[in-house]
């Protein structure tokens, strides 16, 4: 097990930079999860610290040393594909014995690592079957094994899970964290899906166009984006942004929205009057209100139940805004409703460079 | 060819009991009607001829003359002909070394340009240029490669200063065979090469990394995961090459015309001059029957190979 630092990384295909020199800390036995949306160079920083990609400029080092110059094999990490790339001639067996064997491991050694990893992810009854005779999620597990048998340094997943069926996705999710707290290897997990990243990473490395927006826990991602970007790309359904201009009032802030509609900022924002802000409230925390009380006058557009939550879809000034609630109103398109936000769960960003105030 | 009508014959002896029952109610009965036309096409055109030849093989036919039958007196002869075994042993030699060398090279071939190399589809569509010549022209062409007092190659060697004569490529038994067996390779060659290369397009390149990062070698690669992927494209591949050396008949016949001394004499070309020029229709044909028993365990032999092998089962992907 070993930490592996990211230092100034670049990467440029011929001319074309697609990773801008990004820093990355990943600790000891701490399961990372790279996430951004498509094209965003995820899968091209694994495959630099796997060896796949050369790297153009930086530093990769896992377990303190620098691995620039080392081959793949070297490295000590395994990877799962996101295809799996499971060899069809070879059985179950012979696919997570295939390490081993090329590093002219013992006979016993061999069938006693692969017994061992079988057991772990219940393959036993499946070593002699082919990739082709297997399911979807049959098939990740023996890329996982395969993975397993070698004991590595270095877990790295890309996207192992894209392949499979909604259901499926959220047992293997689990399965996947639980395997990590079995073992404690260190494991880098590359996704598009950011519930993925949520609830599986310990940290999250939210990436966009070979830049790094934000590191941090899941928590922390989600409490205090520290962009627009992390904020509307973090939490299932989206971020309702809002552009407005920052009203101070005494203690409290405002965003004065178009159409007079004023959204109440948690307090510490920094800023200046007047200022061009975008203000930004998760649906969670938009409550629909109550007969007496005030709030930002809205129009029912669509109404989304989905068993836990009701997702109501409101025009709110020239804006849809999306309110969660786990209330069951009868409610109908074109009614009218005031929706009120959670006062210090508000987020303000600066509306020219983003940034959160 | 063979197996063909003999697939035919047995198509037709399970479809008597189906016509019992009404036509379209019965699925064996309307895939027989469909596969009518096209059964009567092959009958025609492949098994027609070939029971004229094995008949034409039993008589003592002469150009312009109807034979009689003579049972296997033609066998016979040629059983105690040491021209006709020449050409066996030499049918045998010329489609197992070429064989080889063209599965080799082509293999090679297909490697190479299966990699980022500038230029790639040029390359692969300059590869196909010997294929696509006609036969009968590239072989003049090595005709006057080979040839006894201009052959570039002796040109050259001389040149060279690492002989002093020139080569007599055609008209030495030895140099004769080497010479004809290395213009059939040279033709052979990009079917082999380009077949293989469609079949090493389809392995996908994260298999390769995941060798690379399981700590497979190149050769290990090539060894433990293009080899064996690849098998299936080689089974067919192989058995089409065999097939078309085994029945060379061309080259032969513009270079050698079997010469010298029969040295290249493979059984296609003896059977065609003992048949036209020699005017002997009933032993060409006898001595073309004889091919069959060779091409028929190469068929079985690819059979058995073409199986799909366990692996290749069930899934979709
Ligand atoms: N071999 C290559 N040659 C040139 N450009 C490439 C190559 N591989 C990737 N790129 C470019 O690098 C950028 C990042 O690609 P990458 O595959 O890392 O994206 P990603 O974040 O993994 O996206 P996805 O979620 O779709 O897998 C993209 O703009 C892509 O076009
Ligand atoms: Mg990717």
């Amino acid at each position: 097990m070993a930490s592996v630092d990211i230092r100034q990384v670049r990467k440029a295909f011929g001319t074309f930079e697609v990773i801008h020199g990004i820093d990355v800390d990943i600790g000891d036995e701490e399961f990372v999860v790279l996430v951004g949306p498509s094209g965003c160079g995820k899968s091209t920083l694994l495959r630099m610290i796997a060896g796949l990609e050369p790297i153009s400029g930086g530093e990769i080092s896992i377990g303190g040393r620098v691995v620039n110059m080392v081959p793949p094999k070297e490295r000590d990490i395994a990877m799962v594909f996101q295809n799996y790339a499971l060899y069809p001639h070879m059985t179950v067996f012979d696919n997570m014995a295939f390490s081993l064997k090329l590093r002219h491991a013992e006979r016993s050694v061999i069938e006693q690592r692969v017994r061992q990893a079988a057991d772990i992810l219940d393959l036993t009854k499946y070593l002699d079957r082919y990739p082709r005779q297997l399911s979807g999620g049959q098939r990740q597990r023996v890329a996982m094994g395969r993975a397993i048998v070698r004991d590595p340094q270095v877990f790295l997943f890309d996207e192992p899970l894209s392949n499979l069926d909604a259901k499926l996705r959220v047992q293997m999710r689990t399965e996947i964290k639980a395997l990590h707290q079995r073992l404690r290897t260190t494991s880098i997990y590359v996704t598009h899906d950011q519930i993925e990243a949520m609830t599986m990473a310990d940290k999250i490395v939210v990436m966009h166009d070979g830049h790094v927006e934000q590191v941090g826990s899941p928590l922390e991602l989600y409490d205090r984006p520290v962009n627009l970007f992390v904020a509307g790309f973090i939490g299932s359904p989206a971020m309702n942004f809002f552009e407005g201009r920052l009203r101070r009032d005494g203690d409290r802030v405002w965003v004065e929205g178009k159409g007079d509609l004023l959204f109440p900022a948690p307090p510490g924002v920094r800023g200046n009057e007047g200022q061009s802000v975008v203000y930004g409230i998760r649906p969670g925390h938009l409550r629909l209100a109550s007969d007496a009380e005030q709030g930002l006058p809205a129009e029912v557009e669509v109404v989304e139940p989905t068993g836990d939550n009701t997702l109501v879809f409101c025009r709110v000034g020239d804006a849809i805004a999306c309110a969660a609630t786990t209330e069951r109103f009868p409610l109908r398109p074109a009614e009218r409703l005031r929706l009120v936000p959670q006062v210090e769960s508000g987020h303000v960003f600066d509306a020219a460079t983003g940034m959160r105030l | 060819m063979f197996v063909d009508t003999k697939s035919q014959r047995r198509a037709s002896a399970r479809a008597a009991p189906a016509r019992r029952f009404r036509l379209g109610e019965s699925r064996g009965a309307m895939g027989l009607l469909f596969m009518l036309p096209a059964a009567a096409v092959l009958l025609l055109f492949l098994a027609y001829p070939l029971g004229l030849g094995v008949w034409l093989g039993m008589t003592d036919t002469r150009v312009g003359r109807a034979g009689q039958y003579i049972g296997f007196e033609n066998y016979e002869m040629l059983w105690t002909d040491s021209v006709f075994w020449t050409s066996v042993f030499n049918t045998l030699l010329y489609t197992v070394a070429a064989s080889i060398a063209k599965f080799a090279l082509g293999l090679w071939l297909a490697l190479l340009l299966n990699r980022h190399l500038p230029f790639k589809a040029f390359l692969r569509a300059i590869v196909l240029l010997p294929w696509i010549v006609p036969t009968a022209l590239s072989a003049i062409a090595f005709w006057w490669i080979y040839d006894s007092q201009f052959s570039i190659i002796s040109w050259s060697l001389t040149r060279l200063g690492l002989i002093e004569h020139n080569i007599n490529f055609l008209g030495d038994p030895t140099w004769a065979r080497a010479s004809v067996i290395i213009a059939n390779v040279w033709r052979g060659i990009p079917f082999v090469a380009i077949t293989l290369l469609a079949g090493l397009q389809t392995i996908p390149p994260s298999l390769y990394e995941a060798a690379t990062i399981d700590g497979a070698t190149p050769w290990q690669r090539f060894r433990y995961v293009t080899f064996p992927m690849l098998t299936p494209i080689i089974a067919v591949v192989m058995t089409f090459s065999v097939l078309f050396t085994f029945t060379d008949f061309q080259l032969i016949y513009v270079l050698t015309r079997g010469g010298p001394l029969n040295a290249t004499h493979l059984m296609a070309t003896l059977s065609f001059q003992r048949a036209i020029p020699g005017g002997n229709l009933g032993e060409g044909a006898a001595i073309a029957v004889t091919m069959i028993p060779f091409l028929l365990s190469a068929i079985l032999f690819s059979y058995f190979g073409l199986q799909r092998r366990r692996w290749q089962h069930g899934g979709n992907d």
